[in-house]
């Protein structure tokens, strides 16, 4: 009993940023019990388009109607009030307060203008409970949590308001797979109970999951509308890109190449003897070689971004030493130093610990580069938009502008700026954190080849990846991290899917 | 043009300017007189200069997403501080007298300075907070080194630094001149801009990407009691002495006024010193033109306070906007239809 009717149409979207045509022409439907997957390359409008219909951006041109009646959203506040609910890409809520307090801000259960924190903590408990099988203590501070538990809460925040259209944009990219799988068996029962769900995600396997009905955007504009069991997942691809994809063959051969190499007798770049950081992880012994790409497998809060930490001098270490080739006494106890023996780190939070908002994508790239010469040494403009061109172009940075502010950019261009800001210190160890997170397949591949050859010319590479499959077509060999400690180390044939699954597993489980 | 951040500040400034010229016809005459430039202009700029430099140096705090609110008692501090170390002296004109009382007011402003620096890059105390010890406890300090009275000194050279005159032009003219340009060039022909703005819009990650982020804050905070400082030797040499209760009072709130006219946002990243330069010439020009209209000085806050809330709206793109009947979304947005709902 499929009704015809959906409950909200947008029709012919338009939205321009200076010097950036976001949206031209864009139509997009919802029906009522169902997941619409939204797709495209970064930078296609997805994200555009769905602040457009949250409010957060006003459309130039083009309608939207809800229910048949055409609405015109000018705020966040609006969009909730009409029954769409929102959950970000990256977790948009307040770290400090509790997460009760984070699921009901702005409509806490009052009575005489008091709020009844008991009440509201109980509704929060329960909601948790009942709709996500989540347990939590929901008074504790929200920064208590872990990404993961944090992406559910405000799952969770966007149920507490009855809506009747749920956009998850990017939902996964923090998830791990029983995560993940707890969230489509979510997302499966609330579409039963007659919800439309707006769905955004990189995975194809994902999308092809859950979803029911698929719209595709490219540069913008507005490609097809298809039933997801009509489309084959090729196809899929072609029209995302515009073009075949020969470049993920491509890698795997490059990939292979390089595993053939022996790099066991190769210099030792880096050397931790019982390094180790209470409460973050256990002492553990690493040696990383010159052109090795070493990868970093394990679950979400393995211990995988604080074992980077402690490398680049972004947290202190309070057992162990770090021994870097070359180098007699240099020690590393910050991210300056760190720079200064040639390591560089890409923080998996891009958001806060990544990009300068106001900044524009030049200053964006020159600043690490500026930081390590110095204030007084300052790089000449004309040689900054120099490096900025050359980036942009080697990196392929979507729009093609050096003095746009980052926060225009989409969330993969700001990844690839974020890499061209650590490229240009030539980094002898290059540590990447998720950095193929909520990007999607093109960019993902040029990301990963990029690593290949940096290696091939002498680089070594830390590659962090939630995605199993990614760090094993990249690494040549690769390191486990369970509950917060080293547990294996794989190399040659050992890496394959089965065994790295099962160190990440831990027990005798098969 | 109209697109341009200065053009509403600059706006602002004319029509209060050319206010004036309904009660004083020759508001804008400047006249020659034993070889000094007089006029209602150079005055502004004459005595507008204290608060410029201590605009200048609140600047580059706030955008380091920092405040200083002690500025109004380093002010205070410097001068007593000159003054009573020109009246010990024995010769009070004496070159190397005045040199040391400058000297030394200038190093204990920069020191200052730099111990605001401390409290916030490396204790971690919050800026307001951090400077809110010395706005409370440096009045204390100044009428200590005043012993409560106000000093007085009889020295034409220390009074030649804010009410002298070379090339005609008032000499804190220049001063104010030498340290707009230091600033600027400090910011845009060095790195140092750059970080700063960096280290305002998010610290994470600038000292990530190998920002030295505390030194960036010392050194701001240090910048800015400097600046103070140089007010506050313009302010005492101008009458010749130093009065530890009231010298530089409420300049803080001034300061930080000019900023925001300017443009710079209190929450820190992008900075405009010419801007702030605009704000702090547009505040001094509103209290010029107060006295000369002739309010009544128990209302004259209140008129103040009344300019400066319509210069804060005709700057607001949104309130604009809203004038015009053409609303965009934000908080000022009051007037929007609801949506329609439908049970």
């Amino acid at each position: 009993m499929k009704e015809l009717q959906p409950i909200l149409q947008m029709t012919g979207i338009q939205k321009q940023f200076p010097g950036v045509k976001a949206l031209s022409g864009v139509d997009f439907r919802l029906f009522p019990g169902e997941v619409h997957a939204l797709m495209g390359e970064n930078g296609a409008g997805k994200s555009t388009l769905i602040k457009v219909l949250t409010g957060v951006y006003t459309a130039d041109q083009g309608s939207v109607e809800m229910e048949g009646h055409a609405i015109a959203v000018h705020s966040p506040q609006e969009a909730q009030r009409a029954g769409i609910s929102t959950v970000y890409q990256e977790v948009n809520l307040c770290p400090n307060l509790s997460v009760a307090e984070n699921i009901y801000i702005g409509n806490e259960p009052c009575r005489l203008g008091r709020i009844r924190w008991k009440e509201m903590n109980r509704n929060a408990e329960r909601l948790l409970q009942e709709r996500l099988h989540l347990q939590i203590d929901v008074t504790q501070p929200l920064e208590s949590y872990s990404v993961a538990v944090q992406q559910l809460i405000a799952i969770a925040r966007a149920l507490s308001i009855s809506a009747k259209v749920l956009i998850l944009d990017e939902p996964t990219s923090s998830l791990d797979q029983s995560e993940v799988r707890q969230l489509f068996d979510i997302m499966r029962k609330l579409k039963q109970d007659g919800l439309a769900i707006l769905f955004v995600t990189h995975f194809l396997d994902q999308v092809y999951e859950v979803s029911d009905r698929i719209t595709i955007l490219r540069g913008g504009e507005f490609v097809g509308e298809y039933l997801a069991a009509d489309l084959p997942r090729i196809e899929l691809v072609s029209k995302m890109i515009g073009k075949e994809l020969v470049m993920l063959e491509k890698l795997e051969t490059l990939s292979n190449e390089s595993d053939s190499n022996d790099k066991k007798d190769d210099v030792v770049m880096l050397e931790a003897e019982g390094l180790g950081r209470q409460g973050a992880i256990e002492p553990f012994d690493l040696r990383i070689h010159q052109g090795e790409i070493l990868g970093l497998a394990g679950l979400l809060g393995s211990g995988r971004t604080e074992m980077a930490r402690l490398f680049f001098g972004a947290d202190r270490p309070d057992k162990g030493s770090l021994r870097l080739a070359g180098s007699g006494a240099g020690s590393i106890h910050t991210p300056r130093q760190a720079i200064d023996q040639g390591i560089a780190f890409c923080s998996e939070n891009r958001k806060t610990e990544g990009i300068i908002d106001d900044l524009t994508v030049r200053e964006n790239i020159v600043l690490a580069l500026q930081a390590s010469k110095g204030w007084f040494r300052r790089i000449p403009r004309k040689r900054q938009e120099e490096i900025a061109e050359e980036y942009i172009s080697l990196l392929n940075i979507n729009p093609r502008d050096s003095e746009q502010l980052i926060r225009h950019l989409s969330g993969g261009n700001q990844q690839k700026v974020l890499l061209a800001r650590w490229l240009l210190t030539e980094p002898k160890l290059l540590i990447l954190d998720e950095p193929t997170r909520g990007i999607d397949i093109g960019a993902k591949a040029e990301i990963q080849k990029l690593v290949l050859s940096l290696a091939q010319k002498g680089m070594s590479v830390i590659f962090i990846s939630s995605e199993l499959e990614e760090v094993l077509r990249v690494s040549h060999r690769i390191a486990v991290l369970r509950d917060r400690r080293k547990v294996k180390e794989m190399t040659g044939t050992e890496m394959n899917q089965q065994l790295v699954m099962q160190a990440i597993a831990g027990g005798d489980k098969g | 043009m109209m697109k341009h951040r200065l053009f509403w500040p600059l706006m602002v400034l004319v029509v209060l300017l050319l206010f004036n010229l309904i009660y004083s016809p020759d508001f804008f005459s400047i006249k020659m007189r034993d070889g000094h430039l007089y006029g209602s202009l150079i005055d502004i700029l004459n005595f507008g200069s204290p608060l410029i430099l201590v605009a200048i140096g609140m600047t580059l705090v706030i955008a380091t997403g920092g405040i200083d609110l002690s500025v109004g008692s380093v002010v205070a501090i410097t001068g007593a501080m000159a003054c009573l170390s020109i009246s010990r002296a024995n010769d009070q004109n004496g070159l190397v007298a005045v040199l040391g009382a400058v000297g030394i007011a200038l190093v204990l402003s920069a020191a200052l300075g730099l111990w605001n620096g401390f409290l916030v890059a490396r204790i971690g105390i919050q800026p307001i907070i951090a400077t809110l010890i010395l706005m409370v406890a440096g009045r204390g300090i100044a009428q200590l080194i005043t012993n409560g009275q106000i000093i007085t000194v009889l020295s034409p050279k220390y009074q030649y630094i804010g009410a002298g005159s070379l090339l005609t032009l008032p000499f804190s003219i220049f001063i104010v001149a030498a340290m707009f340009v230091i600033a600027s060039l400090l910011t845009r022909k060095t790195a140092l801009g750059l970080f700063i703005e960096a280290v305002g819009c998010k610290p994470t990650a600038s000292r990530l990407a190998g920002v030295r982020s505390r030194t960036v804050m010392l050194a701001v905070y240090m910048f800015c009691g400097l600046c103070a400082g140089i007010a506050g030797l313009l302010l005492s040499s101008n009458v010749s002495s130093a009065d530890g209760n009231n010298a530089g009072l409420w300049y803080e709130l001034d300061a930080i006024l000019a900023v925001v006219i300017g443009g710079t946002s209190l929450t820190g990243g992008r900075f405009y010193l010419a801007g702030t330069l605009v704000g702090a010439l547009i505040i001094q020009t509103l209290t010029t033109t107060i006295y000369m209209v002739g309010v009544p000085p128990e209302i004259t806050l209140v008129v103040k306070a009344l300019v400066v809330l319509a210069v804060c709206l005709v700057q607001s793109e949104k309130f604009r906007g809203l004038l015009r009947g053409r609303p965009k979304a934000g908080p000022l947005q009051t007037a929007n239809p609801e949506v329609k709902r439908h049970a």
